[in-house]
């Protein structure tokens, strides 16, 4: 009988909690321009999760625009809860801020990003100038487009894909690699702001034979024209791209959502938030998943950029920053 | 006592100096303020690279042609739509508002897509060695429309006032028409087109959304000064930024009173000549 009233009580109190806990949260999820789909999609899932578990309601707001000038909002006071970046560089720059905590990309499985791409090249039809490999981008005649590296930080993981790519090869060091990232950006007629301006160059505007591309970009813009006009093809070796995510520390503690922000990074990961990831051409972390998705993403020898950079803050020093790599080569003509 | 239209000439005069400067003064004395913690040595060092130079070259450059060329043309246009009756007058002159009220980015984009080598103007220039878009030729086009209402808007209104018999009056006493307009009526015009032209100067300068869909954007050749800011926003270094843009603010204040000067002058010779 005792028992029996222990567990009545308890219940009962679950309930009151329940219903006192119940309430509205809203999150703000700051994020970079290609993720429209993909995030509509993981927040109906989710807000629909917590609602069955917690009983809460809880409304996702998005932001979008290009990954640093999203990460610079952030820091400028945009009181964001969740950051989904293209790079680790601006999550980076907001924890020098102060915002979230130093170790962020320790808290969450896998450096803290939930699915990966790599970079592709996507060709017009039947690939008439025959490009199979990164070295086929620099023959003679072959026009590439590929978006700024200084304004674009998709635009940062086609160089380092680049630069590897020719760190790998026989008798490959900084001079080879440099020397043939310097060719490759004589090959490039427009330099675009951002990746899906330069997407639109070459597919929308018929500019150049070859465009540097996030495979899911690359399979979204395939997908929207048809899968005649262009085709997508896997060099022999590309980068690991790991978008990152990270609770945002200082904003979370403040507007005491800091509970639901976790739980919405943490979905990213289950089974549903892989599969969704998957469907909007992400590549799963999840090996169950990935099997799934089997076709769509074929096997690719990648590199990450632990294994040749050490991390982003000494790839962005080497590379991007003032008067750094990109800057000494100088492009086209 | 003058008698005065608003009432409490203090109030007003208080509240529209006070409003200035919550509106224009401070914000630019922030952009100043920013600039600052990169020192007169690092500005030097700035904008003396050969990269940065050619943006300014750019930016310059093409805004001085975009608003020559819109000073002629305007004219023309203006003259055509003030003095002439034709069907479809009042909406040719309403589609001169168009560049100001369309967003930039549109404006950029329908014109990388008209001059594109597979756009409809496009694949007429493109055989024939004419490349638009994504040269400095495609930045000029570009700042030519954002420029251009400013010119006719500006002169529409004293082009309406001008007095007929002064031009009659001149061919009267044997003037060809050419000398009717250059010493007759661009005297009086002078000053006005000088403040269209200042204007769509100023707005070519810095124009950035309609400019960077076309320009091409490639360093040392189609690159453009408000890019490099932005360039420099996204590598977190804003005090390079913020000097980038006091440089191209001090610029167009200088350019301005250049400009303010030169409408004194050629307003007294046209009180002369008359």
């Amino acid at each position: 009988m005792k028992k029996f009233l222990t567990v009545l009580l308890l219940t009962a109190g679950m309930l009151v909690t329940a219903a006192a806990a119940a309430k509205d949260v809203t999150l703000l999820n700051v994020s970079y321009d290609p993720t429209r789909e993909l995030y509509r999609q993981i927040n109906s899932a989710f807000v629909a999760q917590w609602k069955a578990q917690h009983g809460d309601n809880v409304t996702i707001q998005m932001s979008h625009g290009g990954s640093g000038k999203q990460a610079r909002s952030v820091v400028d006071g945009l009181p964001a809860d969740i950051v989904t970046l293209a790079l680790a560089y601006d999550i980076d720059a907001i924890a020098d801020h102060g915002l979230i905590a130093k170790d962020w990309q320790q808290r969450l499985p896998n450096n803290a990003s939930p699915y990966t791409s790599t970079i592709v090249f996507l060709v017009r039809k039947g690939n008439p100038k025959g490009i199979k490999d990164w070295a086929d981008l620099v023959r003679p005649g072959v026009q590439v487009i590929t978006p700024n590296p200084k304004s674009s930080g998709g635009a940062r993981w086609n160089f380092l894909a680049a630069w590897g790519y020719a760190l790998r090869q026989p008798g490959g060091s900084d001079a080879t690699a440099r020397a043939f990232v310097h060719d490759l950006y004589k090959h490039v007629p427009v330099l675009d702001t951002g990746a899906r301006g330069a997407t639109n160059t070459f597919v929308q505007r018929g500019i150049g034979d070859v465009l540097i591309a996030w495979e899911d970009e690359a399979l979204l813009a395939r997908k929207q024209v048809g899968g005649d006009a262009v085709q997508i093809v896997v060099p022999s070796i590309t980068i690991l791209a790991e978008p990152p995510v990270a609770v945002v520390d200082k904003n979370v503690d403040k507007r005491e959502s800091r509970a639901v922000a976790q739980a919405y990074a943490q979905f990213l990961y289950s089974p549903q938030g892989q599969d969704i990831a998957a469907r909007n051409f992400y590549r799963p972390r999840s090996a169950d998943v990935a099997k799934q998705y089997a076709s769509q993403f074929p096997p690719t020898n990648t590199f990450t950029i632990q294994e040749v950079f050490g991390d982003w803050r000494q790839a962005q020093k080497k590379f991007f920053d003032e008067g750094a790599i990109f800057d000494q080569i100088g492009t086209g003509n | 006592m003058r008698h005065r239209v608003l009432p409490g000439f203090g109030i007003s005069l208080g509240y529209a100096l006070a409003y200035l400067g919550l509106i224009v003064l401070l914000p630019l004395a922030a952009l100043v303020w920013k600039a600052s913690g990169i020192g007169v040595e690092g500005l030097i060092r700035l904008l003396s690279t050969p990269r940065t130079l050619a943006a300014l070259r750019l930016s310059i450059g093409g805004a001085l042609l975009a608003a020559l060329f819109n000073a002629v043309i305007g004219l023309l246009v203006g003259w055509v739509l003030v003095r002439y009756r034709f069907p479809g007058r009042r909406l040719f002159d309403a589609l001169v508002d168009l560049p100001f009220a369309l967003p930039t980015a549109v404006a950029g984009i329908a014109l990388s897509t008209l001059y594109a080598p597979n756009g409809w103007l496009g694949k007429w220039l493109d055989p024939l060695g004419i490349k638009v878009a994504y040269t400095p030729l495609g930045v000029f086009v570009a700042m030519v429309f954002v420029g251009f209402p400013f010119v006719v808007r500006t002169l529409q209104p004293v082009l309406a006032s001008l007095e007929r018999d002064v031009e009659e009056a001149a061919e009267s006493l044997g003037a060809q028409r050419w000398q009717t307009f250059f010493r007759v009526i661009l005297p009086m015009l002078a000053p006005t087109l000088l403040t269209g032209f200042a204007l769509a100067l100023a707005r070519a300068m810095g124009e950035y959304g309609s400019v960077i869909f076309i320009a091409g954007n490639l360093p040392m050749h189609s690159e453009i000064v408000p890019l490099l800011i932005v360039q420099k926003l996204e590598q977190f270094d804003y005090a390079g930024a913020a000097a980038l843009g006091a440089a191209m603010l001090l610029l167009s204040f200088a350019l301005l009173v250049i400009v303010a000067l030169l409408q004194r002058w050629s307003g007294r010779w046209a009180e002369r000549s008359r």
